[in-house]
C-alpha cells in the first residue's frame, strides 16, 4: 500500500493542561491542508478554536450492557454473586436487583448464568462521533456520553475515519490532538502514527509523566519528539527535561515561552499563530522542527 | 489452498493492505479453482481490541490456509499461528502482483510477529 | 469524610488542590492518588520511597489435559481474550477484563485463573499525612481494577482526599463512586468551562454533591463564574492567576508552604466542604 503517503501526527502530553489543545490548533493553521483528529474524546476542546461546521453525525455503539427484567427475577442472587464488577445492586421491594450501568462492563456472565434468563443485553450507546469542516481542513471529533467507557474504541473509529477523509481528499497529513494518561485511548491514539510530539512543562511532574509517555513511544517504536511549553517557568527544570529525552532517544522540537497570550487567543477562538502573542514565534520554530 | 490478502479493495488489481488485523478486508484467493471472494473487515476495524484475533476468525470462516499480508502484530501473529495459519509477508502494491509472487514462490514466511500492535 | 478533587480537563490543579487541601488538614488523614495512570501528588509530599503490594487481576490458564477444544470459553468471551480455533484455547492476557466468564462456561472444568500484573499500589506516611497511591504499568490499559485496589485502602476513621484522574470515564467514575462530596477543579476559560460542564454531568449522574473551584482566576472571563451561578454549583474557592504558584508548582512545592498567605484560601475550601456535609447542602 499504500503504506499511504498520510503521515500522521499525533500531539499528546503525559500530563493533561500542558497546552496540546493549544498547539494543535495552531499547527492545524500552519499546515497544508491537514485532516484534524480530535482524540481527547474526554475532554475535547479542539472545537472551540476551530468552531467546525458539522457535516455528518454518527452513533457510536460499544459493547453491551446487561438489564435485569424485574419481573422476572426470582431474587436468587446468582448475579450478585457472579459479579466481579460490583455491578449489580441491590434496590428495595419493587426491584430486589438491579445493574449499576455505569460499573457494568458488558461481560455477560450474570446475563449466561441466570438461572431463570432474567437479564437483557442490549447494546449501549456510548457517544456520537462527526465530521466538520472547518477554516484549517476537514475535521473529524467526538463526545463520548457521560461515564461512558471504552474511549479506546472511539479513538481507534476517530483516527480512522481521519485517515480516510486524508485519502479520500489527497491531504497528507492528519494531526490527532491525543489523550491525556498513559492508559487505554493514549495507546489507540499512538499505535501507529508516523511521529509524536510530547507537550511538557517544565514541572516535576512534567518530568515525572514524560518518563512514563516515553516508554510508551519506545514500546510502540513511534519516533517522538519533546516541547517544553512554558518553559521560562523554570529554565532548570526545562534544561533536565530535555536531556531526559534525548537520553529516551527523543529529539528536541523546541521551547514555548509561558505568554498569557495563549488564553487570550483562546477567548477569541483563535489558534495562538493567528494572533500577535508573543509564544506565536516560537510555535512556528516547534513546527518548523517537526519537518511537516 | 486458499490464500487471504490483506486489501482495502474487492478486485485483484485492488491495493494490497500492510496491516493484517485493521486490515480494510481481505481477498480470499483459491487456487484451486481460480475463484476469488472479498471478505469485509469493517466490523473489526470498529473494534477497540483483539483486531488481530478477529480478523484470524474471519479469514479461517472463509477456510484460508495463509495469509499474505504486510506486517502482523504479536497478537495477530499468535492467533493465526495457534490457528495452523500460514503467514506471508509482501511489498508488493496489489493483490495481483502478491499474488504472483506467492504463486512463485518468492514470499517470505513470518517467523515472529514483527510490529507492536495490541491496539494498533 | 471522602472527599474526591477531580476536573474534567487535565491540568486545571487538581493534584494542587488535593495536596494542599490535605496539608490543611492536618493529621490523621489519607490522600488517595487514583490517577493510576500519571501518579504525582507524591512528587509534592517529599515521601521515601516503600515498597509497594502488586495488584493483579485474574486472568485464565487452560489445562490442556482437560480441554477438549470445544471453543466454549472463546464463543463466550466479549473482550477476544481467549479463543480456541478447535484446539487448546489461546489467551490474551491484556484483553481480558478478568471477569471469570470462561472458567464458569468451560463444560469440563479445565480453565482456572492465575494473577496477571497490572500495577502497585505504595503507602507512604509524610508529615501526618498517609499517601496511598497507585501505579499502572507502561502499556496496561486496565486502571479501574487499580483504582479499586487503592481504594480498598481507604480508612473510615480519617478524613479522606482522592485524587481522580482528568476527563469523565471509567477510571474517573470509579475513583468517585462512593465519595461523599466532589470539588470539581477548573480554569475561567472556554476550555475550562466547556470541560466542566461535562464534570457537571457526570457528578450529577452519580448523585453526589458537590462544588467548584476556579483556579487562575482572572486569566479569563467570568463565564465559569455565570455557568455556576445559573446551574446553582457553589463556588468554594478561587485561586488568583499568579506566576509565583505556576513556578512553586514547577518546584514541586506545596502552595500553602510556598506561599503562606495562601494557607487561608485552603481552610476556607475545607470549612465550605465541611459546612456543606453538615448542612445537607447538595
Amino acid at each position: 500500500m499504500p503504506e499511504s503517503k498520510v503521515k500522521e501526527l499525533v500531539v499528546i502530553s503525559g500530563k493533561g493542561g500542558t497546552g496540546k489543545t493549544s498547539l494543535t490548533a495552531s499547527f492545524a493553521v500552519l499546515a497544508d491542508s491537514p485532516v484534524l483528529a480530535d482524540c481527547d474524546v474526554d475532554a475535547a476542546d479542539l472545537h472551540l478554536i476551530l468552531a467546525p461546521r458539522v457535516r455528518e453525525r454518527n452513533e457510536f455503539r460499544c459493547g453491551n450492557e446487561a438489564v435485569i427484567r424485574s419481573s422476572d427475577c426470582t431474587r436468587c442472587g446468582k448475579c450478585l454473586e457472579l459479579c466481579r464488577f460490583g455491578a449489580i445492586v441491590r434496590g428495595g421491594d419493587e426491584e430486589p436487583y438491579a445493574v449499576d450501568p455505569v460499573a457494568c462492563e458488558g461481560c455477560g456472565v450474570c446475563v449466561r448464568f441466570c438461572p431463570v434468563q432474567a437479564i437483557d443485553f442490549p447494546e449501549s450507546l456510548s457517544g456520537e462521533w462527526m465530521v466538520s469542516e472547518t477554516r484549517c481542513g476537514p475535521m473529524v471529533h467526538a463526545r463520548l456520553g457521560v461515564a461512558a467507557e471504552n474511549s479506546g474504541k472511539l479513538v481507534s473509529t476517530v483516527r480512522r475515519e481521519a485517515r480516510r477523509l486524508a485519502e479520500e481528499n489527497g491531504s497528507c497529513l492528519v494531526i490527532v490532538d491525543g489523550p491525556p494518561g498513559i492508559g487505554c485511548p493514549v495507546i489507540a491514539s499512538m499505535t501507529g502514527t508516523s511521529q509524536a510530539l510530547v507537550v511538557t512543562e517544565p514541572t516535576v511532574s512534567g518530568e515525572h509523566d514524560l518518563e512514563r509517555v516515553l516508554k510508551l513511544a519506545r514500546h510502540f517504536d513511534i519516533p517522538a519528539w519533546v516541547c517544553v511549553n512554558k518553559w521560562d517557568l523554570n529554565p532548570a527544570i526545562a534544561e533536565r527535561i530535555e536531556a531526559l529525552a534525548l537520553r529516551a532517544g527523543a529529539k528536541i522540537a523546541g521551547r514555548i515561552r509561558y505568554d498569557r497570550g495563549v488564553t487570550l487567543a483562546q477567548m477569541q477562538e483563535k489558534a495562538v499563530v493567528e494572533t500577535d502573542a508573543p509564544s506565536a514565534d516560537d510555535i512556528r520554530c516547534v513546527w518548523e522542527s517537526l519537518g511537516l | 489452498m486458499k490464500v487471504a490478502f490483506t486489501t482495502s479493495g474487492n478486485t485483484l488489481d485492488a491495493p494490497m493492505d500492510p496491516r493484517f488485523g485493521r486490515a480494510e478486508g481481505f481477498i480470499v484467493y483459491d487456487t484451486d479453482s481460480e475463484t476469488f471472494e472479498a471478505v469485509d473487515n469493517k466490523q473489526v476495524l470498529n473494534s477497540a481490541h483483539g483486531a488481530g484475533i478477529q480478523a484470524t476468525e474471519a479469514i479461517l470462516r472463509k477456510g484460508a490456509n495463509c495469509v499474505v499480508t504486510g506486517h502482523c502484530g504479536p497478537n495477530a501473529f499468535k492467533a493465526l499461528s495457534g490457528a495452523g495459519i500460514r503467514i506471508y509477508t509482501t511489498e508488493a502494491a496489489t493483490v495481483s502482483e502478491a499474488l504472483e509472487a506467492y504463486r512463485a514462490g518468492a514470499l517470505p514466511t513470518m517467523k515472529s510477529a514483527d510490529v507492536e500492535g495490541h491496539w494498533s | 469524610m471522602i472527599i474526591a478533587v477531580a476536573s474534567g480537563k487535565g491540568g486545571t490543579g487538581k493534584t494542587t488542590v488535593s495536596v494542599n487541601l490535605a496539608r490543611t488538614v492536618g493529621s490523621h488523614v489519607q490522600l488517595l492518588d487514583c490517577d493510576v495512570e500519571e501518579p504525582n501528588a507524591h512528587l509534592f509530599l517529599r515521601c521515601a520511597e516503600t515498597a509497594g503490594d502488586i495488584v493483579t487481576i485474574p486472568i485464565p490458564e487452560v489445562d490442556e489435559s482437560l480441554c477438549n477444544g470445544c471453543g466454549e470459553c472463546g464463543r463466550f468471551c466479549r473482550y477476544h481474550a481467549i479463543v480456541s480455533f478447535g484446539s487448546t484455547p489461546l489467551v490474551f492476557p491484556e484483553l481480558c477484563h478478568g471477569c471469570g466468564g470462561c472458567a464458569l462456561v468451560c463444560p469440563r472444568g479445565a480453565i482456572r485463573e492465575a494473577g496477571r500484573r497490572i500495577g502497585v499500589v505504595e503507602t507512604m506516611e509524610t508529615d501526618g499525612i498517609t499517601l496511598i497511591q497507585g501505579r499502572l504499568d507502561i502499556c496496561v490499559a486496565m486502571a479501574p481494577p487499580l483504582i479499586r485496589a487503592v481504594k480498598a485502602r481507604v480508612s473510615n476513621a480519617t478524613t479522606t482526599i482522592l485524587d481522580a484522574p482528568p476527563g469523565t470515564s471509567c477510571p474517573v467514575i470509579t475513583t468517585l463512586r462512593g465519595s461523599d462530596f466532589v470539588v470539581l477543579v477548573t480554569e475561567p476559560t472556554p476550555f475550562g468551562l466547556h470541560d466542566l460542564r461535562l464534570a457537571v454531568d457526570m457528578v450529577r449522574e452519580l448523585a453526589i454533591p458537590f462544588g467548584v473551584v476556579v483556579n487562575r482566576m482572572g486569566v479569563g472571563d467570568d463565564r465559569v463564574h455565570r455557568f455556576c451561578r445559573e446551574q446553582g454549583i457553589p463556588i468554594l474557592l478561587e485561586i488568583p492567576d499568579d506566576r509565583r504558584i505556576a513556578e512553586a508548582y514547577s518546584r514541586g512545592e506545596l502552595l500553602v508552604d510556598a506561599l503562606p498567605e495562601y494557607g487561608s484560601h485552603f481552610a476556607t475550601l475545607l470549612w465550605n466542604i465541611r459546612e456543606f456535609r453538615n448542612g445537607g447542602g447538595k
